[in-house]
């Protein structure tokens, strides 16, 4: 009976102190990541509004098939020879990290995203428009591989493309 | 190296059409059309090697430059889109070559030529069509295999908008061409009505990509006196001036590398002996990588030269980068 009465009030401090904790550990700073300048994590950083309901989400397989292709994503594009000079040099854990955050979240899947806006996150970086394109071509070979539908892949790139505006010649 | 083969390639067409047409041009407007044709050729020529680390070739997306048309622009198969040919960014230049044939019941249309698209922005090409007009000619007194032929010199100015990238705004790729034709039956068209064997058609075309739907979609507006697309010449009898047609295509995305559609080109229909009808299709095209793609359509050309329902196979190949 007790227990039943404060379980509201138990749960709503385990939250304050789960995010209490996540906050301390701050995005720009995460353990195993190399800290880059402090910035003012925000859902509007993400670069574009997540798709209603969770069935893209699921189409892709989930929060580990989410993961699976950003890794796969990540791979070819460190090893493509046209575009490795962008990636090199850049901390992949961080890069997965957020990758995978901004994937969910625009799926609609259970997830914030606590990275920067696109084009604080690319500013000086020099990408070039075929540099955009050889990436989606990486990501298409990605979603490919993970079976995900060519009809529901460009429903995800469609969202993703807009971004080129604030990625590209920046 | 593939800088070099696009120095090579443009300079040899150059060369090659001066060789076979040199004196061919007539007229102030194909002058004029000549003059800017070769001076960006030239200009992109004398760019190109000079900034050899800048200029890049093959960064679009496969398919996303479209296939040649039957009179050689970048766009569908019977239509013009805003698009330009080949696979470069606005970092670098684009080329290909393309050769199509079209089987009708009692004609035939071949068409050859080449494009390059220049930074993504400027499209230049060049078609030549033959319209073999086989036992038709005979019926018709011209004698058996009698055939019209066209060349097409075109320029695309792409005005503003990114058919692929822009998927959160309404606004299409936007650009403005033009397209001349020199027809080398001037006799033979000034003896069935038509006013004249040259010809210019003016356009606007607007392409959209519709990703989350995996459409295609563009219409365009072309400003132009030519009878069956130029074949029959321009002008007559029923119109001697300009008139506004639209053509309109609609392609499904249905693989990477496959797009199929339905396209449709209204006509004017300005010579007396024959009425001339709409143009549609029905196409598939599919790209077995960016340097090869193949369409294939059924298409229906309606009434020509007073032969009816010229409904036939099209099969167009294009080589490029």
């Amino acid at each position: 009976m007790t227990v039943k009465r404060y379980l509201p009030f138990a749960s709503a401090v385990l939250l304050t102190t789960v995010s209490a904790v996540a906050f301390a550990s701050e995005p720009w700073s995460m353990p195993g990541e190399e800290a880059i300048e402090p910035y003012t994590p925000s859902a509007a950083n993400a670069g574009a509004q997540p798709f209603a309901g969770d069935q893209m989400f699921q189409a892709f397989g989930g929060q580990a098939g989410v993961a699976r292709i950003v890794t796969d994503l990540l791979d070819r594009s460190f090893a493509d020879a046209r575009i490795s000079d962008i990636f090199k040099g850049h901390d992949r854990v961080r890069l997965q990290r957020v990758l995978v955050e901004q994937f969910c979240f625009l799926l609609g899947g259970p997830c914030a995203y606590s990275g920067r806006d696109m084009a604080t996150a690319h500013k000086d970086m020099g990408v070039q428009p075929g540099d955009m394109n050889a990436l989606v071509e990486n990501l298409q070979l990605a979603m490919e591989e993970e079976g995900i539908p060519f009809q529901t892949q460009n429903r995800f790139l469609a969202k993703l493309a807009p971004m080129k505006r604030d990625i590209v010649d920046k | 190296m593939r800088l070099y083969l696009v120095y090579f390639a443009l300079t040899n067409l150059r060369h090659r059409w001066f060789m076979e047409h040199g004196s061919a041009f007539r007229g102030q407007l194909g002058a004029d059309m000549r003059r800017m044709f070769f001076g960006v050729l030239l200009a992109v020529a004398t760019v190109a090697p000079a900034a050899a680390d800048e200029i890049k070739t093959g960064g679009k997306l496969l398919l996303t430059g479209g296939v040649s048309s039957i009179e050689g622009s970048g766009g569908g198969g019977l239509a013009t889109w805003a698009t330009t040919t080949g696979y470069a960014t606005e970092e670098g230049v684009g080329g290909n070559v393309h050769g199509t044939y079209v089987t009708l019941p009692d004609f035939e249309l071949r068409s050859w030529g080449a494009a390059v698209g220049v930074f993504d922005r400027v499209e230049l090409s060049y078609a030549r069509q033959s319209f073999d007009t086989q036992d038709a000619g005979a019926a018709l007194g011209l004698g058996q295999g009698f055939t019209f032929n066209q060349d097409i010199w075109g320029v695309k100015v792409v005005v503003i908008g990114d058919a692929v990238y822009d998927q959160d705004r309404l606004l299409p790729q936007i650009a403005v061409g033009a397209q001349h034709k020199r027809n080398d039956r001037g006799a033979i068209i000034a003896a069935v009505g038509g006013e004249d064997d040259t010809g210019t058609d003016y356009y606007v075309a607007a392409t959209k990509l519709l990703l989350d739907r995996s459409l295609l979609l563009n219409g365009t507006v072309r400003m132009t006196k030519a009878n069956q697309g130029g074949l029959l010449g321009f002008g007559g009898p029923n119109g001697s001036d300009y008139s506004a047609q639209f053509e309109g295509s609609v392609a499904w995305l249905a693989t990477k590398r496959l797009a199929i559609g339905a396209e449709y080109r209204s006509k004017p229909s300005n010579l007396g002996f024959a009425r001339e009808d709409d143009w549609m299709d029905l196409f598939a095209a599919y790209a077995l990588n960016k340097n090869l793609s193949v369409t294939a359509a059924w298409v229906s050309l309606g009434d020509i030269a007073t032969f009816r329902d010229q409904s036939g196979f099209y099969i167009s190949l294009q080589a490029g980068f």
